[in-house]
């Protein structure tokens, strides 16, 4: 029992890691063997790099001990900013980082207001989901701009590797993952984002800059949020000022699926991935093995409820067995 | 002349939400000594000893190492100057392990920019071991977490992790809360372990016995001021309990 609560704090996405592959063998064997083809794994791959993004930066911000509710609304107000400036005539690449400056903006604000004012980021970022959301319908102008027919977005839509299996998407998603996952596993940086997470006080007390610490994780958040919307927005050749919605919780629900603690202190990187594609796998799953697709929700919230519960009573028990040496 | 105390505090006031919780306390810690700090809760412990870790900031009042005025902004500028802090049970993180709790904060890297960068696990892991050993404390591995070890044990890391960074005074507050009979004597025991290694020590507890075990001098505060300062051996348990 000892055992089992260590393996879950040291690897924590390992139960998700293991239900991923079981589900994978059952809808390949379902969908008679296309699930796991190729054109159907450049499908569900071509997708992840956006919702993973969102996932990994929620995970990490958790990890610290905090929440983000607005990164689906700045999913889409990230990318209709960029979008507006290349209309507009901005070089593309500037566009881009305007537009992740905004997002970096939006992270600020949020950890600024939650930090300086002490009160739950749940609530923070709740009201910053609507105000974002409202922003992105308003520059929009009602309509959804047209991205130029000539825009090269070919770094991030263009089909690459064995078999043309990743999008170009894949490969930058996969950087931002080796680069977060080095930072929370190899860096002194990530040390105090999970000491900042773990116990609060007792971090402060021993010099780490709890408050620095927290807002870069909420700017992190943001970023990544806006960078996997600029990517769909490029995969999809127009800016829908609706994008994102609903994706909070789905980020959420990756965190938890991986194994990521709601008390913060306790998750990983890999885990994020592992929940963000166990969501992908399901959904692309499903309708492979040709049943009905609303069970989509049904199946992700369920998943849900038992991560934490596994969780939370894996943390009981553990405390319980506490004994004296 | 008698060389500066360690640590001077002199005319300290702090004030919270209206609350005089410190008022115009003086305060010394000679070097090599162990000063036992008591009194009720809200006598004001708490906060002087807040003030010298730099969690709080004094509201007027100085405090002078070895007779220099200095500024604690911070737990980092306490560290430091020598200052190290052990919480009854805010001192370590449990969901990570011995080696990341003695080193948070101060991680030897291999690589960085700007004080961030790549963690040297491999002797972040050897200091470790060599920092456990040192207090006499044998646990098998860096790598096991906080939450799996025992109070007496965690209090041992927290003790390693201020002996390890070269301390000059050792604050404890309240260490043996929750501890059973013989985790609390093993701490005492450091706790008399330290004037020998050339650190001072300030040990704050509500249990009398245990301050006339370990301490040099004892130090009772009432309603935010000190009340009594005399040398263990000049006094006795009964004598300290009618100031409090």
């Amino acid at each position: 029992m000892k055992n089992l609560f260590r393996i879950y704090l040291e690897k924590p996405e390992l139960a998700g890691l293991a239900l991923l592959i079981l589900l994978a063998a059952l809808f390949d064997a379902r969908s008679g063997g296309a699930f796991l083809s190729a054109d159907n794994l450049r499908g569900i791959l071509g997708l992840l790099p956006e919702v993973g993004l969102v996932s990994i930066g929620v995970t990490i911000l958790m990890i610290c001990g905090e929440f983000d509710l607005s990164v689906g609304s700045t999913f889409a107000l990230t990318p209709m900013a960029t979008s507006l400036l290349i209309i507009a005539g901005v070089p593309t690449f500037a566009a881009i980082l305007l537009g992740l400056l905004i997002a970096a903006a939006i992270g600020f604000i949020n950890g600024f207001i939650t930090l300086t004012f002490a009160i739950p980021s749940f609530i923070t970022t709740l009201g910053m989901l609507f105000i974002v959301r409202s922003l992105t319908v308003v520059i929009s102008g009602g309509f959804p701009p047209l991205l130029p027919d000539d825009l090269n977005t070919a770094v991030f839509t263009q089909f690459v590797g064995p078999g043309g299996l990743f999008r170009g998407s894949f490969v930058w998603f996969l950087g931002v993952a080796l680069a977060a996952s080095a930072m929370m596993g190899n860096s002194n940086l990530g040390n105090w984002i999970r000491a900042t997470g773990g116990h609060l006080e007792a971090a402060g007390a021993m010099g780490v800059p709890a408050r620095r610490v927290k807002l870069f994780c909420f700017i992190l958040c943001s970023m990544l949020a806006g960078f996997g919307g600029i990517i769909q927005v490029f995969r999809l050749h127009s800016p829908l000022p609706s994008i994102g919605d609903g994706l909070e919780l789905q980020a959420v629900a990756a965190a938890v699926i991986g194994g990521t603690a709601l008390s913060g202190g306790v998750g990983t990187v890999l885990g994020a991935i592992v929940g963000a594609l166990l969501i992908r796998v399901i959904d692309n799953g499903l309708v492979m093995s040709q049943v009905d697709a609303n069970w989509f929700k049904f199946a992700v919230g369920g998943l849900t409820i038992l991560a934490v519960v596994s969780n939370t009573w894996l943390r009981r028990t553990a405390r319980r067995m506490k004994v004296e040496a | 002349m008698p060389a500066a105390p360690l640590i001077a505090v002199r005319d300290m006031h702090k004030w919270y939400a209206g609350v005089h919780a410190l008022k115009g306390v003086d305060f010394d810690v000679q070097t090599r000594e162990v000063v036992g700090l008591v009194g009720d809760n809200g006598a004001g412990k708490s906060t002087l000893i807040k003030i010298l870790s730099g969690v709080h900031r004094p509201d007027r009042g100085e405090i002078r190492i070895e007779g220099k005025p200095v500024e604690i902004a911070s737990p980092k500028a306490a560290m430091r100057l020598g200052i190290e802090t052990i919480y009854q049970d805010a001192s370590m993180v449990p969901t990570m392990s011995i080696a990341r709790n003695l080193f948070v904060g101060r991680e030897p890297l291999r690589i960085g920019v700007g004080g961030i960068g790549l963690i040297d696990h491999a002797r972040m892991r050897r200091e470790s071991m060599k920092a456990i050993a040192d207090v006499d404390l044998h646990l098998r591995s860096p790598d096991a977490l906080l939450a799996e070890l025992s109070g007496g044990q965690r209090q041992g890391v927290a003790i390693a992790r201020a002996m390890h960074f070269k301390s000059r005074v050792l604050i404890l507050d309240e260490p043996t809360n929750h501890l059973s009979v013989k985790e609390t004597a093993k701490v005492l025991g450091f706790v008399r372990g330290l004037p020998p290694q050339g650190v001072a020590g300030i040990l704050i507890s509500h249990n009398l016995h245990h301050v006339f075990e370990s301490c040099d001098r004892i130090v009772a505060m009432a309603r935010g001021e000190i009340v009594f300062d005399k040398k263990v051996a000049e006094t006795s348990i009964d004598d300290v309990q009618n100031y409090l």
